[in-house]
């Protein structure tokens, strides 16, 4: 009997330990979001999140870190299928067809109805509202956003004889001045090719002249010869002229390696730039990727998206959270916390960021490159035809396939994977 | 006299339901409640805005025969099964008598050994990634201290899985020893002692008398370390993502990914349901095969 | 050539044990020293706790940690009553059907929630435990492992004291509480052990089940807080990595043989 009892109690406990707390009458809003650079930033969002709630004492929100975006969106989505109630979340732009599929989000005209909802809606640079236009509707809103950029150290061109006010604006000054870059153990150029080397090799293809993906989302250019060329360039980058490394560059380290000097230039998001500035013990600077037929890059990172189970209450709260985080002041202190761009050009209007750019110009070098960005790799089933574009990248680069049978391997795949949505 | 038997059996019985029903309650819930609903929903298809979920039979299954991923996959697991169950069991074999010996600096030799045993995995790959890091990690500075060049351990489809069945390997030996430490505590002094009055060498010994007489701790761990080469994938995560290319990605890991990342769950299900099977059949093998060969004192 | 012989013993035994001790020591040596001397390994560079500010900064370790905590004691307790009811009926109590079902329990032994995680995950949700540290702990409470040991500590329990306390008048449960409990001490203890370091350090069912820091165990916090999207810093990972295996190494290190004693009763069985 005495163990009985204590079961009970026992169980009591446990469970009372492990209950939520309940709601109140205040709209209460979950947002997940992902922070592209590990730690303390999430004070900042925390910072901004009570600022939001000073504002508005109706509303309730709770802002769940949940790592990057892969974790972030398999965090969202299980507590939405377990029934959880969550309203919005910052995940990857990428993510929209996947998550219109399966029925998740609602597109923004239907909740953005009143004229200044849609000024604001009009108000984000037009490059990075590419990945949310589906179907003639808009299902994200900018908030996090980067381009890739170009890293480079000066002191290393000042000690190879180069000008390092003058980086490389085409391929082939590029490859040039990487020869002259590399000697003894620094490589001239490192392009990362674990982690996203979809995203990099889109910069890649663009600059070559060729979109790697249509604009509805069904159809891929895997083996289009422009492509099949771009791959073999970036191959030859470190088979042929000696100035990448050979297999594959690791994304998580690459930011360190530069650090350490082991590498002259490296391509990476803006959204390291903070990070570089504050470890950098060399001069470096940043500048636009150079082109070959064109210049260009993918933008990249997360935006806001509501969810389709929420009240009417709910959407118009969470959409009063997400104007908030999107407005100038909040755009430009977030894009100076991290080094993400400000998403729309109010926020490059205001005080703050008209200081911090004039102080550190590079912060500029994403938002510049806007006018030849495109949108990040993303069609239906994205995940599965981005891992066999990444497979064939990986593949050619590590000498296991060459480029021309990695990518039409790539392209079969793709074209299976999508001829179901046609 | 009989029916106060027949009472007891019955309050017996009763009690003994009674008292296994909790257990018995979760096991049902846990375990075998969703073995079946995994085998159903394996024989659904994937419910999307255009095609809602229909019953497919088989066709997931063929699905999955015909991808080449899940070859990989499977391939994949099966050398890291193969590499990792003999190979921790003999280091562990090795650690057990070392540490069961006189030798200097024991208490410290099998404290070491054991270490990794209580970190969790998440933990045992963030500290091989800093091994693993081409360039800048331990591994490379020391080659280059020999003049060898930088390897990307974790870049490259020939050396990634093998990376990851080092970590294993490092983290499962220390924890097979414990095992082998106690059977070799039960194993009789005199046993050695004949031996050595007979002056059979420690080879001859070890060889004949001891292996023998663990066997069936080794038939315990290598059940054990089955088990783990399919559970044991926490360091993918950190380490690999299964890449570069799949060329490391092992099955719950695809499973996991199937699942929840590309929202894919009737495969998933369906490969649920195949790593089941195979490691029951391969269990009852070992059982069976195993057994009749064991020594048992 | 005895001496030889233990020299090369010993030799051996100790060259193993520094290498498998190397990757700790040297996540130590990256914690406490600025990436940049850590990675090109300046062996005389200055010690600095900045690491651990800076990680123990980034994420909410200490409710991490009382997660965990939480866990692992619940998780012990469901297994303490459910390990001792069930193993109790399979040792000494006659009942029909009780083969086979305790070849089902055994068969648990291979199905186990991570495996079967998409239904878990689904049932899990359907009881309302999603991110909740019992959702978590339930389906580890009926582990065969802990019904298999209890069975075996309880057979070992002479006959006549069971006989005895019925004689007293206890009831059958009574008999459990007073007798067969208190002799099983050295197993429970054991399990104990075992159960809480598994159970620390488990980590694909919490990360599936767990959703918010208020729930998350050291594990999970762990992955999240080493994986970012642009880029790890070596040293800052592994102090985070070293805040948050200290408790159990500590524990371990200060209750060694007590550690070693629990596993080597657990593998005897």
């Amino acid at each position: 009997m005495k163990l009985l009892s204590t079961t009970g109690l026992g169980l009591a406990t446990a469970m009372a330990a492990g209950l939520v707390s309940s709601a109140n009458a205040e709209t209460e809003l979950t947002m997940y979001y992902p922070i592209a650079v590990g730690g303390s930033l999430t004070e900042v969002v925390d910072g901004i999140v009570a600022d939001f709630e000073a504002e508005n004492p109706d509303i309730n929100v709770t802002a769940i870190y949940s790592g990057n975006y892969d974790d972030t969106r398999v965090r969202a989505l299980s507590a939405l299928a377990s029934g959880e109630s969550a309203q919005l979340a910052v995940m990857f732009s990428i993510d929209a067809y996947d998550l219109i599929e399966q029925e998740l989000i609602v597109p923004f005209e239907e909740v953005a109805t009143t004229d200044a909802d849609k000024e604001w809606l009009s108000s984000f640079y037009p490059a990075l509202m590419a990945n949310s236009l589906i179907e003639g509707q808009t299902w994200g809103i900018p908030f996090q956003r980067s381009t890739i950029v170009a890293y480079y150290n000066k002191d290393l061109f000042r000690a190879a004889g180069l000008d390092p006010e003058a980086p490389p604006t085409t391929w082939d000054e590029m490859v040039t001045m990487g020869k002259t870059l590399t000697q003894g153990d620094t490589y001239g150029l490192m392009i990362p090719s674990t982690g996203y080397p979809y995203w990099m090799f889109q910069a890649l293809a663009i600059q070559n002249g060729k979109e790697v993906m249509s604009g509805d989302g069904l159809t891929t250019y895997f083996d289009d010869p422009a492509v099949v060329e771009t791959l073999e360039f970036w191959q030859s980058l470190s088979a042929e002229h000696g100035i990448m490394p050979t297999g594959t560059v690791e994304w998580g380290t690459l930011r360190q390696a530069f650090l350490e000097g082991q590498t002259a230039m490296m391509w990476h998001s803006t959204g390291n730039l903070t990070a570089v500035k504050d470890g950098a013990s060399f001069d470096f600077g940043v500048a636009e990727l150079p082109g070959n037929v064109r210049k260009g890059s993918p933008t990249g990172g997360g935006n806001f998206y509501l969810f389709k189970d929420t009240t009417d209450e709910e959407r118009a709260a969470a959409l009063k959270l997400m104007q908030f985080m999107t407005a100038p002041e909040q755009a430009a202190a977030w894009s100076i916390a991290t080094g993400y761009m400000g998403v729309s050009p109010a926020a490059y209007e205001t005080d703050a960021l008209k200081a911090y750019t004039a102080e550190f110009p590079p912060a500029l070098v994403a938002r510049n490159q806007l006018e030849n960005a495109v949108a990040e790799f993303s069609t239906f089933e994205t995940a599965r035809v981005r891992d066999g574009l990444n497979n064939a990248i990986q593949s050619a680069l590590t000498g296991a396939k060459s480029p021309a049978d990695a990518l039409a391997e790539a392209q079969e795949a793709a074209v299976r994977l999508l001829s179901a949505y046609q | 006299m009989s029916a106060h038997a027949n009472l007891e059996r019955r309050r017996q019985a009763i009690y003994g339901w009674l008292l296994l029903s909790p257990a018995a309650v979760l096991l049902t819930v846990f375990a075998f409640y969703p073995s079946f609903a995994t085998l159903w929903s394996s024989l659904f298809s994937r419910g999307t805005r255009r095609n809602p979920t229909e019953f497919v039979g088989t066709e997931n299954y063929a699905d999955l025969f015909a991808d080449p991923t899940f070859w990989l996959v499977v391939k994949n697991n099966l050398l890291y099964a193969g590499i990792t169950i003999p190979v921790s069991i003999g280091i562990a074999l090795a650690m057990a008598l070392w540490a069961n010996s006189k030798i200097s600096a024991r208490g410290f030799v099998r404290t070491a050994y054991f270490t990794p045993t209580v970190l969790p995995m998440i933990a045992a790959a963030n500290l091989w990634l800093f091994f693993y890091t081409p360039g800048l990690g331990v591994l490379d500075q020391i080659g280059s201290l020999f003049g060898l060049p930088s390897v990307n351990w974790l870049g490259q489809p020939e050396t990634a899985l093998w990376a990851i069945i080092i970590v294993t390997i490092w983290k499962e030996a220390g924890f097979f020893m414990i095992f082998y430490l106690a059977a070799l505590q039960t194993i009789p002094e005199d046993l050695k002692e004949a031996a050595d009055i007979e002056g059979t060498s420690r080879w001859t010994y070890t060889r004949r008398i001891v292996l023998p007489l663990l066997m069936p701790t080794t038939l315990f761990i290598a059940v054990n370390a089955m088990i783990n080469s399919v559970k044991l994938i926490d360091h993918l995560f950190i380490l690999t993502k299964g890449g570069p290319s799949d060329a490391s990605k092992l099955i719950l890991y695809y499973i996991w990914e199937m699942a929840f990342a590309f929202f894919d769950a009737p495969h998933a299900a369906a490969m649920t349901i195949l790593v089941i099977a195979v490691l029951g059949i391969v269990a009852a093998v070992q059982f069976l095969y195993l057994d009749k060969r064991t020594h048992y004192q | 050539m005895k001496s030889l012989t233990k020299f090369m013993d010993s030799f051996g035994a100790i060259l193993l044990a520094i290498i498998w001790i190397a990757p700790l020591l040297f996540a130590f040596w990256a914690a406490t020293h600025s990436t940049s001397d850590a990675v090109n390994l300046n062996l005389f560079s200055p010690w600095t706790m900045d690491n651990f500010r800076v990680a123990w900064n980034g994420a909410p370790w200490l409710k991490y940690f009382l997660n965990t905590f939480t866990l692992v004691t619940v998780i012990l307790i469901g297994q303490f009553i459910l390990t001792t009811l069930a193993g109790f009926a399979f040792a000494q109590l006659q009942f029909p059907g009780k083969d086979y079902v305790f070849i089902l329990v055994l068969m648990q032994l291979f199905i186990l929630p991570e495996v079967l995680i998409v239904e878990n995950y689904a049932m899990v949700s359907r009881l309302g435990l999603f991110d909740t540290i019992l959702g978590v702990g339930m389906p580890y409470m009926a582990s065969a492992f802990g019904i298999f040991l209890m069975r075996q500590a309880f057979k070992g329990v002479p006959i006549e004291l069971h006989e005895a306390a019925r004689i007293e008048g206890c009831g059958l449960l009574g008999i459990l509480w007073r007798v067969y409990v208190p002799l099983a001490k050295p197993t429970y203890l054991a399990y104990a052990l075992v159960s809480v370091s598994t159970h620390w350090n488990n980590f694909l069912w919490p990360l599936i089940v767990t959703n918010s820091p208020d729930t998350r165990p050291l594990t999970v916090g762990l992955s999240i807080f080493g994986a970012p999207e642009n880029g790890v810093d070596i040293s800052v990972i592994s102090a985070a990595t070293l805040m948050s295996v200290a408790p159990l190494l500590i524990a371990f290190l200060i209750f060694q043989r007590q550690f070693v004693q629990a596993f080597l009763r657990a593998g005897i069985k």
